[in-house]
Order: structure tokens, then C-alpha cells, then sequence
């Protein structure tokens, strides 16, 4: 299916979810098996650790067309490597912090921890963070025109 | 206006050569301007006596330099380090990027150096010869008879007005009186930074940024930035080097740039003194450094050789990132 991004009527906002393999994507799937619906516009990437994201990986998504970056991993002293996730908080705290004070809306970017039992906070989150990124409307402050199309 | 003279590091220098200590030494060459001085390795007395300088343009910060030096030159070098460069230098080794056993540090006093971009607007273009004279400089040029007096202090570079420390956190050796960590204001723009609207901080970025011409000054003269590759040179990183054609590429390289030296920016001041743009981009590092304060207590990188980068570090009750926020909405 074609989802058409470009009038406003039916502007979708497009959402990439870095998902942590041993937690929020079985979390997704949870949220799957139990028949819990969450917006379609949700693109996620499965990422072994949140600990492998790099800040850059952020950048990227926003440049290629993003909306909304959100960031799942385990909760704080789960990870599945004893401290991946506390390298990714301070990480990702410095690179919201930067991207607002550059203006770029605070909104737009999200470390949620959720668990791999936890579907049904899985789905409330995505369905919490794509209203709140569609309310913003389109992501202009941080798009790459030359990677349109 | 420098408390040192010329005549003193010349005479240090000649000294450490003459017996032996040192083979090579790092200082400020004449350049084509007297406002333009290059870094450069001296091995001769006579290359010392004819071509060093010292003076009020002297802001070349020389930690980076030894990464190379030290590995091409046999033998000690010696290295005129200013306060602010010795942090540099500590963090540096921090990281081993040279061999300490191979340097020789001469600190150095500094009473703050002179931004040529400031003189340029008192004194116009066409500057031919720009001489101490007590306090003042004396700037002559092309276009006027008489040459201008600048006072030194007006006309001091940014870094130097919010001047964090005097003291020297690493020396074999000083020159001229030890100086004390300043109360420095430096936070104060960023501050003001944070209570604009977003919209208002996109305004002012864009404004400031639209400026860059990607001409990597800003990468290739810090002193943390000493990566053999750098992202910005690998084509398949999408970030390579690109004109400045959108406001993202803009966007993107200052916010890559500042983060890769996130943590380990001492915040010297270099990338601000190299842009030809006059891009405040010590702003992009002191937001950094100063939500790392508030976030994970007071560091300051290169204080102590050694020391953890709180990026590469943790607590397990770091605050949230869902509690952070840049500056105002």
C-alpha cells in the first residue's frame, strides 16, 4: 500500500521505533499475539541492544523522512547486557537535550523502557507517541531535501 | 598585550636545544601577516632566532600537533603550551594519543590573545603591520596614514573574555606567573540561548548556521577530534562531506561534530577562532559540557590525565531522558 504523506487531509506521521531485541520487540510482538492494535505508521528496527544505537542512527532517520524517533529498551538494570541501556540514557539524554536547544521539537524523540511482558504498554506507548508527533505536523526543522524520493 | 616577551621563550628554547634536552621545538612561525602566525617545528637556533614568534596572535593551541610530531620526529620535542592548551593536552594523553616521555611542556603565561576578526572592524581591511605598543596595538594599514590604536583587551578573543583557567594543569616547566581558574562567564550566552522559544532557537541556529561552508576548520583544528578516519570522510556514512546545500547538512554536521567531542571537549575555543565564518560554535560545546555538569556532576575534561568521561561512565539513578529538555518550548 502507498501511503501518501503529502497533502495534509491525509498526512500520516511517519515513525521509526528502534527496538531492543530482548525486550520491546518481543514486547511488540506481545502486543501482536494479543490482538492490541497500534498505528500501522510505526516502522520498527530491531536493534540487538539499545546500547547499539548510535546518536547518528537518530540523525539519520529524522534526515531520511522521519517524524518521530522513538528509542525502546530495557527497563534501567534489565538489559540483557547487565549496562547497555545506561550508556544509551546518557547518550540520548545529551542528544534530546542538543536537539531541542538546536529547536528542533523536543517532542519528536522518546526513550521509552518497556519490557518484553509489558504489550500492553508497548501498544498505549506507540499509540501515545504517534498523536503526539502527528500533532506536530511534519518534520521540516531536521529533513534532508535531497533524500526526498 | 603579552606579560611575556619573545626574548624569554626564544632563550628557553635555545637552552633546551643546547643541551640536549629536547631536539625539535613546536612554536609560532611568521606568516605572511603579522596577524597570521603557523604552527611549525623549529630544529635550528638560527631558524629560532630568525622565524618564532610570540605575541598577541599566538591562539594556535599545539596538544593536537603532537599526536603527529611524536610519532614523525626522533627524539624530544619541545612544547609551548598556554593554560587552556594544557588541558587539551591532558586529555589527550587521557586518550594515549602520543607518548608523554616524548614531550618536553614548557608553560607558558597568557594574558589572553587578540581576534583579528575584532580588529578588522575597528581598523578596516588592508592591514599591513599590527605592533605592540604598552597596552594598545598599533595597527597600520594599506588604506589610512596613520595607524590606528586598538586597545588590546577590546579586541580580546571570546575564549580569552570567558577565560575558564590561568592555571596550568600540566607542565615540565613554567614560564611567566602561574595563574588561578577564573569565574568565567561562559555559560551565560548559552543561558540565554535556552530561555527563547524553540522557535526562536531554530531562528537563531539557522541564522548562524546557514553561514557554514563546510570547509572542516572547525573538525581539523580540535584538539579532541584526532580520529585516523573521521565519519565525515567515509562515503558510505551519509555524512560525508557535502556542500552545504539544505539546512540539514548543516544542521547535521555541527550536531555530529559537537557530539563526537562530547564529554572530552575542554572547551578551548579552537573551532570558533578557525571559522572563517565566525560561527559561534563554542555555543554547540558548551551546551554539552554544561548539561554534563548539571546532569552528571561538575567535570571538567583534562583537568587530570586519567580521568572517566561521563559518557563512557554510568550511575544507575541517571535522570531520564523523557525529563530533559534543551531550553524553553
Amino acid at each position: 500500500m502507498q501511503v501518501n504523506n503529502d497533502t495534509e487531509k491525509d498526512y500520516k506521521p511517519l515513525i521509526v521505533a528502534f527496538c531492543c531485541n530482548w525486550c520491546s520487540y518481543a514486547g511488540a510482538d506481545l502486543a501482536g499475539n494479543n490482538r492490541l492494535s497500534y498505528p500501522a505508521d510505526v516502522k520498527i528496527i530491531r536493534v540487538p541492544c539499545s546500547g547499539r544505537l548510535n546518536p547518528l542512527f537518530v540523525l539519520r532517520a529524522f534526515q531520511r523522512g522521519a517524524d518521530g524517533v522513538i528509542i525502546c529498551g530495557c527497563h534501567p538494570g534489565d538489559c540483557h547486557y547487565t549496562t547497555g541501556n545506561y550508556y544509551t540514557r546518557r547518550r540520548m539524554a545529551l542528544l534530546f537535550s542538543m536537539l531541542d536547544y538546536l529547536g528542533i521539537e523536543r517532542e519528536r524523540t522518546k526513550v521509552a523502557w518497556i519490557s518484553a511482558a509489558e504489550g500492553q504498554r508497548f501498544a498505549e506507548t506507540m499509540n501515545e507517541f504517534t498523536s503526539q508527533v502527528a500533532s506536530l505536523g511534519k518534520n521540516k526543522r531536521l529533513e534532508d531535501l535531497r533524500c526526498k524520493n | 598585550m603579552q606579560k611575556l616577551t619573545r626574548g624569554e621563550l626564544v632563550r628557553k628554547a635555545e637552552e633546551l636545544l643546547d643541551n640536549g634536552e629536547v631536539k625539535h621545538v613546536l612554536g609560532w612561525r611568521a606568516g605572511e601577516f603579522d596577524y597570521d602566525l603557523t604552527p611549525s617545528v623549529f630544529d635550528t637556533k638560527d631558524d629560532i632566532e630568525a622565524n618564532f614568534r610570540f605575541d598577541d596572535f599566538c591562539g594556535p593551541n599545539f596538544s593536537k600537533y603532537l599526536v603527529k610530531k611524536t610519532r614523525e620526529l626522533e627524539g624530544k620535542i619541545l612544547v609551548f603550551l598556554k593554560p587552556c592548551d594544557t588541558y587539551s593536552f591532558n586529555e589527550l594523553l587521557t586518550e594515549h594519543r602520543f607518548d608523554r616521555e616524548k614531550v618536553y611542556v614548557v608553560g607558558i603565561e597568557c594574558s589572553g590573545m587578540a581576534d583579528i576578526f575584532k580588529i578588522k572592524e575597528i581598523a578596516g581591511e588592508g592591514i599591513s603591520k599590527i605592533e605592540p605598543d604598552g597596552e594598545y596595538l598599533s595597527v597600520a594599514s594599506l588604506y589610512d596614514d596613520e595607524p590606528v590604536k586598538i586597545k588590546a583587551s577590546d579586541v580580546l578573543e571570546e575564549r580569552c573574555i570567558n577565560c575558564k583557567s590561568k592555571k596550568h594543569v600540566v607542565y615540565d616547566e613554567l614560564l611567566g606567573e602561574e595563574g588561578e581558574e577564573q569565574d568565567s562567564g561562559r555559560f551565560e550566552e548559552v543561558e540565554k540561548l535556552e530561555k527563547m522559544t524553540s522557535e526562536e532557537r531554530f531562528g537563531f541556529w539557522k541564522k548562524e548556521l546557514s553561514r557554514c561552508i563546510r570547509c572542516n576548520a572547525c573538525r581539523d583544528v580540535c584538539p579532541a577530534c584526532t580520529c585516523e578516519k573521521c565519519v565525515f570522510d567515509n562515503p558510505d556514512s551519509g555524512t560525508q562531506n557535502k556542500s552545504p546545500a539544505t539546512t540539514f547538512e548543516e544542521q547535521n554536521f555541527h550536531i555530529i561534530r559537537a557530539y563526537h567531542v562530547a564529554g572530552r571537549c575542554t572547551d578551548c575555543g579552537e573551532c570558533s577562532r578557525v571559522c572563517p565564518q565566525r560561527i559561534p560554535l563554542h555555543l554547540l560545546n558548551r551546551k554539552f559540557i554544561k548539561d554534563i555538569d548539571s546532569f552528571y556532576g561538575d567535570y571538567q575534561a583534562g583537568q587530570e590525565a586519567g580521568q572517566r568521561n561521563p559518557l563512557i561512565d554510568y550511575t544507575q539513578n541517571d535522570i531520564d531522558p523523557s525529563e530533559i529538555f534543551g531550553g524553553a518550548k
